[in-house]
């Protein structure tokens, strides 16, 4: 049975980000990647003192129950994610597991009262999307600067790593795939 | 130092905060364990060294603030950061006092978290560096060439052990080349002083004022040819050691100086009226005897008292011959591996000769004359021929005045070492192979080895 990554939309749908998001993921982790519609209960992952969304609580239910050609399930939501000790995550992920969740929030130009820039926005998902799903492939972060399993605590971080991963992470993510 | 190498332990009474910052720190790489109280935590401190300990103040039970006092108590090298949910500067202040390393208010701004971590990191990597350090710094200053099992010598380093964990002042007395020095740098090496400097000063080889530049140093300009400012010895020895060898040697002006040194902690450079303080330990060595110095008034009575509050005598050599096998066996290891010869041993005759000689230059000598030997041996195995004893007319079996004494020393000391080859000791005699057989006969000598 031939593995995929199914990316799963949380509270929004744009094709514009999810067609070139599915073909990225595809080929930088040789397997096919489509879009999955599931429904996800985001009111039980909002906490209403901090306003944000727990990552932990969505992702829970992101990999309750996997098709059973689930390589991989990334969830993809557009609200602010937290985990409870840190005011805010780009995203999370399962270390070697099958499941990662990432946010558009903080990822938007908006969000820091710039301009709308939609390539920029693709540009940054797709590298935070990587990065948490190469966190599956248990993947640490990496302290090569321009590896995308760099860590990133500001939106300047994400910007100044490249979407691919170093020689190093890619050996790793070889021999992961190959298990 | 890799993050898989450093060990963080989390404790959290509450499972999402445990497992947040599991899984964070995962991601990072490092070795991560959590526990959800001090009891918890603290079985987790049998099994394993932990670096960083990420710990909650609110718990059931312990609180993290006296967990953080137990921590300091088992380790003070454990980097604790404090977690709370309610920031108060008094508990933030009460538990940097108690040694925590940070405190930091939940939620965690994730560049706050990575700044701390980062943080305790380096200083965990410095404190492994500066254990390590101290630890090469006690290798090398742990004074090796101390060797021996005699009576004697025990009792000397009981005496070392002793007054080493005190700050007293020590006068080390002994024949030349007993190893004052060394028992000097033993107490140093042992004492609470052992990271600051031992500063050695060699009175008798120094004059007067070459002396005091020395001890004290100077301005720039205070004489002429003091053309930069010299930091004394006494100032680089602060909070350390300061060894005054053949301390009887100094002149009665250098010694009120230098009691008013002891006296007061305080001394300046030559050329300044600016008083330095200063703190070191003085051990002082003679082998002089400063009680008749004393009575001769040769030396100061208050000086003396000050430098003696503990004496420690060295015996010579000659007074513990069962320690000559082992420091010559000693002294074989060490120059055979330094110079690479393939010399195996000391042979039975040459250890016997090395046991009954009087060694008037004491534990210096002993060494000096294995050096020779294995510079000077060919084959694989020390002889008599190897050692040569420099002051041999003074060893056990010369014993006597008379002319005739020591000639008869004199002439079966060479034939020893010429191996009884009869021309070659009358040539090196400068006498003739007639004269040495009726000496040989004379003082009816015969070939023992």
């Amino acid at each position: 049975m031939t593995k995929r990554i199914y990316v799963i939309p949380i509270g929004f749908n744009d094709r514009s980000l999810f067609d070139p998001l599915c073909l990225s993921l595809a080929h930088r982790f040789g397997m096919p990647a489509q879009i999955e519609h599931k429904p996800i209960n985001i009111h039980r992952a909002f906490d209403p003192y901090r306003n944000q969304y727990n990552s932990s609580v969505l992702l829970a239910q992101l990999i309750e129950d996997p098709p059973p050609d689930a390589g991989r399930i990334l969830g993809v939501c557009n609200f602010d994610l937290f985990i409870p000790i840190l005011t805010y995550v780009f995203g999370e992920a399962q270390l070697e597991g099958i499941g990662a969740i990432v946010s558009i929030y903080r990822l938007k130009n908006e969000f820091y009262g710039g301009q709308s820039d939609h390539h920029l926005l693709m540009e940054r998902l797709l590298k935070e999307a990587t990065h948490e799903l190469g966190h599956t492939y248990h993947l640490y972060h990496c302290h090569n600067m321009g590896c995308v399993m760099n860590s990133s605590v500001y939106v300047e971080d994400i910007d100044e790593k490249s979407v691919r991963f170093c020689r190093e992470c890619e050996r790793m993510i070889l021999n992961q795939a190959q298990k | 130092m890799n993050n898989s190498d450093i060990n963080i332990l989390i404790v959290d009474d509450e499972f999402s905060v445990r497992d947040s910052l599991y899984k964070w720190f995962r991601s990072d790489g490092f070795n991560v364990d959590t526990a959800e109280n001090a009891a918890a935590a603290l079985e987790k401190f049998k099994s394993k060294n932990w670096d960083i300990v990420l710990l909650d103040i609110k718990m059931p039970g312990m609180d993290g603030i006296e967990f953080n006092r137990h921590i300091q108590s088992l380790n003070k090298n454990i980097i604790v950061i404090i977690i709370t949910a309610y920031a108060s500067v008094d508990t933030a202040v009460q538990s940097i006092k108690d040694g925590a390393f940070e405190y930091i208010t939940k939620p965690i701004d994730p560049d706050n978290l990575t700044h701390v971590i980062r943080n305790a990191i380096e200083k965990r990597r410095l404190t492994r560096e500066n254990l390590e350090l101290r630890q090469k710094i006690e290798d090398l200053t742990s004074p090796d060439d101390i060797v021996g099992t005699s009576p004697q010598l025990r009792q000397v380093l009981k005496m070392v052990a002793a007054v080493a964990k005190t700050d007293s002042t020590v006068m080390i007395r002994g024949e030349s080349g007993t190893g004052k020095e060394l028992i000097a740098r033993a107490i140093h090496s042992n004492s609470l002083r052992r990271y600051a400097p031992i500063i050695s000063i060699n009175c008798g080889a120094l004059t007067d004022t070459l002396l005091e530049s020395e001890l004290f140093g100077h301005e720039k300009g205070s004489f002429t040819g003091a053309d930069r400012l010299r930091i004394g010895k006494l100032e680089r020895a602060n909070n350390g050691t300061v060894f005054f060898d053949e301390i009887g040697n100094i002149s009665m002006k250098m010694q009120m100086d230098l009691l008013r040194v002891l006296e007061t902690k305080h001394f300046t450079r030559v050329g300044s009226d600016k008083p330095i303080a200063v703190d070191f330990r003085i051990i002082s060595a003679t082998n002089r005897d400063l009680e008749r110095a004393v009575a001769e008034g040769h030396f100061r009575e208050d000086l003396y008292f000050r430098l003696n509050v503990v004496t420690i005598d060295i015996p010579p050599l000659r007074e513990r011959r069962e320690d000559i096998p082992l420091l010559a066996q000693y002294f074989f290891n060490k120059y055979t591996q330094s110079m690479t010869k393939p010399i195996k041993e000391i042979s039975a005759a040459a250890m016997n000769q090395l046991i009954n000689y009087d060694w008037p230059g004491n534990v210096r000598e002993l060494r000096n004359v294995i050096e020779r030997a294995i510079v000077v041996c060919d084959g694989e195995v020390i002889t008599p021929e190897d050692l040569s004893f420099p002051f041999s007319a003074r060893s056990k079996q010369a014993i006597g005045d008379s002319l005739e004494a020591v000639e008869k020393n004199h002439i079966e000391r060479i034939l020893n070492r010429t191996n009884w080859q009869i021309s070659q000791a009358a040539e090196i005699l400068q006498i003739d192979r007639t004269t040495l057989y009726h000496k040989i006969k004379k003082y009816n000598l015969t070939k023992t080895m």
